[in-house]
């Protein structure tokens, strides 16, 4: 572009630059506080088996994931069945269920006195055990399987349905066909599936904490949380945290290096024309199917069954956790979008727009409690970080929803730029008005999804908070949390349907006014 | 006078050279093949393209004016009117870009639409129109924003021949009503005997002088004559 045809950038840019000193404030101030906390020396021995255990777990949650998901993914990409969109949708729901849910329908189904123990004890078999790696493998499994499935779908879905027709002619050997289609797609999809996954087990931490436990199952994040908790010892919560963000860093590079577009939802939209008529392989992508509905669905039927039940024991401080949850979503939803929205911006017309991306990755990352163990060390001096559990639980919420929601926002801003960019500064469409008119009613459908996401999983989340709040501060998640711990199940169970309602809810409204008047 | 001084655009492997002066109120057709160069041309016009040398128009550069700046009205082969806005609103944003429209000024859009022939439309969007229709609107938003030079960037080609017709006659009166100065790309050798008085050639990256349209096809060059397949 010459001197002449770059947009009038006024107010925007300084805003931008505000945005990405903010997100340097987020990524690096913990850090240096954490540095400046943390002992010298070497780690000391009684860390090492929770590392072992982070990537232990880490490790198998991603493997058992994608290994599971590509059956699935195939069976999804090469069926048209009845029900299929409704497949589509349910491996949607486990990215927006609160974790701490999901662990409750997980226990009804695998627990002690879940559905399977039950079943298994009508032949004289001992109930199912799954507290440990087993139970967290398991959560983990279940909340990552289905992501897998639709990063690998996307892929074997970008297979032009041309390619398919002229291998049904040329009747290609199963062989070939793999080595033709399965091949490229697994080693374009598998490796970013693996390293996403791997990344968000690392940081997963209400599932360790409902499932996992005991030296044998702690995860570093376990251990930080138990330092700060109940120990009060900052040095080794900050040299923890440090070595959290050091594995974390480490599985980020190395997803950089191998994924390239590792895109979350989008149109799923067509299936295939099928041309292989052949029994075998259709009973086979059916019971495939099948049991992936129920590994999914039963726990969530069981949330909705037991939550129901429960409606009747619904505690006390129901209605005040709620407005604290809606509060601290509120809140964080509303910093991340002005974030994303202005970071967004300065990206697009920015020359190093690549690098400032890349920067607000960081975010991802640090774990939340890396950012949370390090602003607890920065507060303390002048502060009880107790005190302000809540602003810190939005701000945290904030950052982890940002670089989420500036993969969706900035392709839509692209496109835009891309398709009326010309015609809008031809017209002297700029600033405020070019908002306004232009760009909001253009992105409204990404920024509608976009917000949900940010707020749902705000309304779940059970992450930091359990850092900081003081016994008479609880979000709903952290209610729940506390119910299952004095095992008040039936109070959970309710306290855990009205969380699900509240997040998907959240969700909802955003999605369905973002598409409202969608152009 | 419109002149383009020295103009050389590189994009890539892409050289584009011109070199050309054009009178002022009157229709020149840009002639010549596709991926030669004549879209890049009326970018460069219009200030979306940078390049060397210099574009003067009665004598002033326009080196320095951003696209809003100019005093171009540019039409594209699509994408001219934002989906998501009426009819009544793409118009306006000829007068002004903030759609803060006054009584007088709604009642100017309204004159134009009725003027391209699109009287009643205004509250429709886009998406009801016909190509033909969506066209017309954009046509009468350049008319509303008074700009000397026109730039249409083969705007009519996804149109039926009769259509395309109507809707070049529509232009080239309007055009002469206006006193504006035309500039069209196209790649029918009949839309420029239809309306153009001259001829600007453009083939393999080079811009040739301007022709009167009727010597340019009576005594057509060679590369003309391999364009036209005759």
């Amino acid at each position: 572009m010459g001197a002449c045809a770059e947009p009038v950038i006024r107010l925007t840019k300084p805003l931008g630059i505000a945005a990405l000193f903010v997100v340097a404030v987020l990524v690096l101030a913990p850090v240096l506080a954490l540095i400046s906390r943390a002992e010298s020396g070497g780690v000391s021995a009684a860390v090492w088996p929770a590392i072992r255990f982070t990537l232990l777990q880490a490790s198998l949650s991603a493997l058992i994931s994608v290994a599971l998901a590509v059956p699935l993914a195939k069976a999804l990409a090469r069926r048209a069945f009845f029900g299929r969109g409704l497949m589509v949708s349910l491996l949607g729901a486990p990215f927006l269920l609160p974790s701490i849910v999901a662990v409750l329908g997980l226990l009804a189904i695998w627990g002690r006195s879940g559905v399977f123990s039950d079943m298994l004890a009508v032949v004289g078999l001992g109930p199912l055990d799954i507290y440990g790696l087993e139970g967290v493998l398991l959560a983990h499994v279940f909340f990552n399987l289905p992501l897998a499935t639709r990063m690998l779908l996307q892929g074997w879905q970008a297979v032009p349905s041309e390619h398919y027709r002229l291998a049904a002619q040329l009747d290609l050997a199963p062989r070939a066909k793999f080595a033709l289609f399965d091949m490229p797609v697994l080693r374009g999809a598998a490796p970013s599936a693996l390293l996403v996954i791997f990344m968000l087990c690392m940081s997963s931490f209400a599932v360790v904490l409902a499932l996992g436990g005991g030296p044998k199952a702690s995860t570093i994040e376990l251990a930080i949380y138990q330092a700060l908790r109940f120990e009060f010892d900052l040095a080794s919560a900050a040299q923890l945290a440090i070595v959290q963000l050091v594995v974390g860093l480490s599985a980020a590079a190395l997803a950089f290096h191998f994924g390239k577009a590792t895109r979350f939802g989008g149109g799923l939209g067509a299936p295939f024309q099928n041309w292989d008529t052949r029994r075998g392989p259709k009973l086979l992508d059916g019971a495939v199917l099948v049991l992936a509905a129920l590994f999914v669905g039963l726990p969530l039927l069981a949330i909705l069954a037991k939550g129901l039940a429960g409606l009747g024991a619904l505690p006390s401080g129901l209605w005040g956790a709620f407005t604290v949850s809606l509060g601290v979503a509120a809140a964080s939803t509303l910093l991340a979008l002005g974030l994303s929205l202005v970071l967004a911006r300065l990206i697009e017309t920015s020359r190093r727009g690549g690098a400032i991306e890349l920067f607000t990755l960081l975010l991802l990352a640090t774990s939340p409690f890396v950012i949370g163990t390090g602003l607890f060390i920065i507060i303390n001096p002048f502060a009880s970080p107790f005190a302000l559990a809540l602003p810190i639980t939005a701000l945290v919420n904030a950052a982890l929803a940002l670089p989420l929601m500036l993969r969706i926002i900035r392709p839509a801003l692209s496109r835009v730029r891309q398709d009326y960019g010309r015609l809008a500064e031809g017209l002297g469409l700029s600033g405020w008005a070019r908002f306004r008119l232009l760009t909001f009613p253009q992105i409204r459908p990404e920024l509608g999804f976009a917000t949900g996401l940010a707020a749902a999983l705000s309304m779940g989340d059970l992450g930091v908070i359990t850092l900081f709040a003081p016994p008479d501060v609880q979000t709903l998640p952290l209610l729940m949390y506390r119910l299952m711990g004095s095992y008040q199940m039936e109070a959970a169970a309710g306290v855990g349907l009205v969380l699900v309602a509240s997040s998907f809810g959240l969700f909802y409204l955003f999605d369905k006014g973002g598409r409202g008047a969608g152009a | 006078m419109l002149a383009l001084k020295n103009i050389e655009i590189v994009q890539g492997d892409f050289r584009l050279t011109a070199d050309i002066e054009l009178q002022s109120d009157q229709t020149t057709a840009i002639l010549g093949p596709s991926g030669g160069g004549k879209s890049t041309l009326l970018t460069a016009l219009a200030g979306f393209v940078a390049h060397s040398g210099d574009i003067f128009w009665r004598g002033k550069s326009l080196k320095a004016l951003a696209p809003a700046d100019r005093p171009v009205s540019m039409l594209f082969q699509e994408h001219n009117l934002f989906p998501h806005l009426s009819i009544t609103q793409n118009v306006g944003l000829g007068l002004r870009p903030d759609l803060k429209l006054s009584a007088a000024e709604k009642a100017k859009v309204e004159t134009a639409l009725n003027r391209v022939g699109l009287a009643g439309k205004g509250a429709s969007l886009p998406r009801a129109l016909s190509g033909g229709q969506r066209q017309r609107a954009a046509l009468a938003r350049a008319l509303l924003r008074q700009k000397p030079i026109w730039l249409l960037d083969e705007p009519f080609a996804a149109l039926g021949p009769g259509l395309r017709q109507e809707m070049l006659e529509l232009v080239e009166e309007i055009r002469a009503e206006q006193g504006a100065t035309l500039l069209l790309v196209t790649h029918a050798p009949e839309d420029a005997k239809r309306i153009a008085s001259e001829v600007v050639f453009v083939e393999a990256g080079q811009a040739h002088p301007a022709q009167a349209t009727g010597p340019f096809f009576a005594h057509p060059s060679s590369a003309l004559r391999a364009y036209l397949g005759n």
